[in-house]
């Protein structure tokens, strides 16, 4: 699901026109890319509306911090990223491994906690990792990913390669010292390092304006001497125009960038939340921002089949899901496997 | 351990733990591109305790990185390089300052191996400085290396010797996952003979520093030289002590331990750590677990007392385990 850098767009797996056996108008390349980055919203959309079943019916466990309303952010900075480029993620980040092309089945395993889960079963949500893919995780530490992700950015500058580490993270870590010490390393360093704030408006239940004394994220980030601006986080499109935006200048050598995705979550923080903080009708006003309808609007008429593609996505799930049903779990006596090398 | 054979000139040439650590660093940066010094101060200011003098000279700006004062920052900086290919050397002023990192240290560098199924390895060396006797008071002197030896997925050095302090950083740096690597700071300027370099060198087992048959003191790093002087005025008092130097504090030689109170009977533990819970806690559990049966005597243990470090001169002295103190519980486990 990872696009190319050097290509605009990707082709969608299914081209429609096959699938009618008739002679429909060839959409255009960037109709073809958008319906693969609706392909990519309904895939997480569906993956964790169904975490949401299993998690009531008990079949998956821990802390399951869902993504919904978030997906554009995730699908559209992957759009600007190439696969040798690097993601660090947060615990809310089952839509940034999907996006970045870790399989469903994995993804899904990993939530069963069975070993053919993409972290061995070993992390569960919140810590997906695929080295393979460049996907770090999967830090359920707020902040504490973005040290790593300056670090992984250091050793591509002094390697002199030219790729970009992309680091997710919320508008709570940026209450953390760990954002303001890498903030000011990365730009120090002129780190190849993309900063991608997802501001969904709460840092668990708190809203922004009561942890933050300046609530302008990206001027913040911008006193370290970094390009900084905010994005419409539900606008897949504006999204990844940014995204490409930012990746081009770091790849210029202009040093880290941070992009201010103003989002906001449907569902509640974790689903161990009951959601009493926040009122019933600002969450109803953002979900008439749905990223999904939003870009279904934008594609010319005809072009989409939200039900089929709907469709696919779920079938996705539920070979994910069946999968994981049937995987094995690590035994027992593999306990203390993955604490030092020696025992891996 | 066996020494190496030396050359008489090897023989008269003196070096210093200081020399000796830096000795380490710049043959580790010479030998492999992908290894580089970061921390506070080591690049012109050569380090706070000088461990890096010169090196910027010689390796540059890019090798010899001098950080923010961003414990948490350069430390994830320096696990990400390492997950990323490099093999950073990360030093941390002291192991108070290293509070200020723990998150990464604990929770990344320790966890990433586990928590990713195997995937991904953080192969990086911290240094730092612990241990007190040079009045720096309660927030440069403590000794908490007993607490990241309690942390699984990750190794911990604490060299007492010139030879370690010179040979236990290429082996650390060949280690696929993270080693944490203490110097106590009142072993700095250490002096002795310069040693050859070893064929190969382990850095798993604990040495026996000095054999001897009536008890056992086992100790590590900046207690070794007061214990190896203890041992020296026991055996004028007719009591033949076994010196065990642990070296490796994660994980913890209990074979070699308990071999030497299999061979004594009897046992100090000497640390400067806090005594609750501390490292000498780990080890007299130890004991219990493996040499039960071989104790003629209650396991003694010395240790820091259970107060901050103070400034004033006298009372420092007196919260620091003492050679008087080691000789004193020595003498009562064999009275």
């Amino acid at each position: 699901m990872t696009s190319a850098r050097q290509n605009d767009v990707q082709e969608p797996a299914h081209p429609r026109a096959e699938r009618d056996g008739e002679a429909a108008p060839e959409p255009s390349e960037q109709t073809k890319h958008l319906l693969d980055l609706a392909g990519q919203m309904l895939l997480i959309r569906a993956f964790e509306e169904r975490c949401v079943e299993l998690y009531s019916s008990g079949a998956i466990r821990g802390f399951i911090h869902l993504y919904i309303g978030e997906e554009a952010v995730a699908v559209g900075v992957n759009a600007a990223l190439s696969p040798d480029d690097a993601v660090v993620s947060t615990y809310r980040e089952h839509g940034h491994a999907l996006a970045r092309g870790v399989p469903p089945e994995a993804v899904m395993a990993e939530m069963y906690g069975k070993a053919t889960g993409c972290s061995h079963g070993r992390g569960g949500s919140m810590h997906l990792f695929d080295a393979g893919r460049r996907f770090y995780g999967g830090n359920a530490i707020v902040g504490g990913g973005l040290p790593i992700a300056a670090g992984l950015a250091l050793a591509d500058k002094m390697a002199d390669r030219s790729r970009v580490t992309c680091c997710f993270f919320g508008d709570g870590a940026v209450a953390e010292g760990e954002f303001h010490e890498t903030a000011n390393l990365a730009a120090l360093w002129d780190l190849p390092l993309l900063l991608v704030c997802e501001n969904n408006l709460y840092a668990m239940g708190t809203p922004l304006a009561h942890e933050h004394a300046q609530t302008d994220l990206a001027m913040r980030a911008a006193s370290y001497g970094m390009p900084a601006w905010a994005v419409d986080g539900m606008d897949v499109v504006a999204v990844e125009k940014a995204a490409r935006r930012a990746v081009d200048g770091i790849l210029a050598g202009n040093g880290p960038h941070f992009l201010e995705m103003r989002t906001y979550r449907f569902r509640a923080h974790s689903m161990y939340d009951p959601d009493r903080y926040r009122d019933k009708a600002e969450i109803e006003r953002w979900r008439e921002r749905d990223p999904i309808p939003l870009l279904m609007r934008r594609l010319p008429a005809g072009t989409a089949d939200l039900p089929e593609m709907t469709e696919r996505a779920t079938a996705a799930v539920d070979r994910a899901v069946k999968a994981a049903q049937e995987a094995p779990v690590e035994p027992v006596a593999d306990l203390l496997r993955f604490v030092t090398h020696e025992g891996a | 351990m066996a020494a190496p054979a030396r050359t008489p000139e090897q023989e008269t040439a003196r070096t210093s733990f200081r020399d000796e650590l830096r000795a380490a660093i710049r043959e580790a940066l010479r030998a492999d591109e992908r290894v580089f010094l970061m921390g506070e101060d080591v690049g012109s200011y050569g380090g706070a305790f000088g461990v890096s003098l010169g090196l910027l000279e010689e390796f540059g700006p890019e090798r010899i990185r001098d950080t923010p004062l961003s414990e948490s920052g350069f430390v994830g900086a320096g696990i990400g390089a390492a997950i990323a290919g490099m093999r950073p050397i990360v030093e941390i002023m002291t192991v108070n300052f290293s509070l200020l990192a723990l998150d990464q240290i604990l929770n990344n560098a320790a966890t990433l191996l586990h928590m990713s199924g195997g995937q991904v390895g953080v192969p990086v060396v911290i240094r730092m400085t612990t241990g007190a006797g040079r009045q720096l008071a309660a927030q440069h002197s403590h000794s908490l290396e007993g607490w990241y030896a309690g942390i699984p997925g990750i190794r911990v050095l604490s060299p007492g010797t010139l030879q370690d302090a010179r040979h236990m950083l290429a082996p650390a740096l060949a280690d696929p996952d993270p080693v944490v690597i203490f110097e106590h700071g009142s072993l700095y300027n250490a002096t002795g003979p310069a040693v050859p370099p070893p064929a190969s060198y382990d850095i798993v087992s604990a040495a026996v520093r000095r054999a001897g048959n009536d008890v056992s003191l086992i100790c590590h790093g900046g207690s070794l030289p007061k214990v190896l002087a203890a041992a020296d005025a026991l055996a004028a008092e007719g009591i033949s002590a076994d010196v065990v130097d642990l070296r490796s504090l994660r994980p913890l030689d209990g074979a070699t331990i308990a071999g030497s109170v299999a061979r004594t009977h009897r046992a100090v533990v000497v640390d400067e750590g806090w005594r609750t819970g501390g490292l000498s806690a780990e080890i007299a559990a130890q004991i219990a677990e493996l040499a039960f049966y071989e104790l003629d005597a209650p396991v003694e243990r010395v240790c820091g007392a259970e107060v901050p470090v103070p400034y004033p001169k006298h009372l420092e002295d007196a919260a620091l385990p003492a050679i008087v103190d080691i000789m004193a519980a020595a003498r009562r486990t064999v009275g």
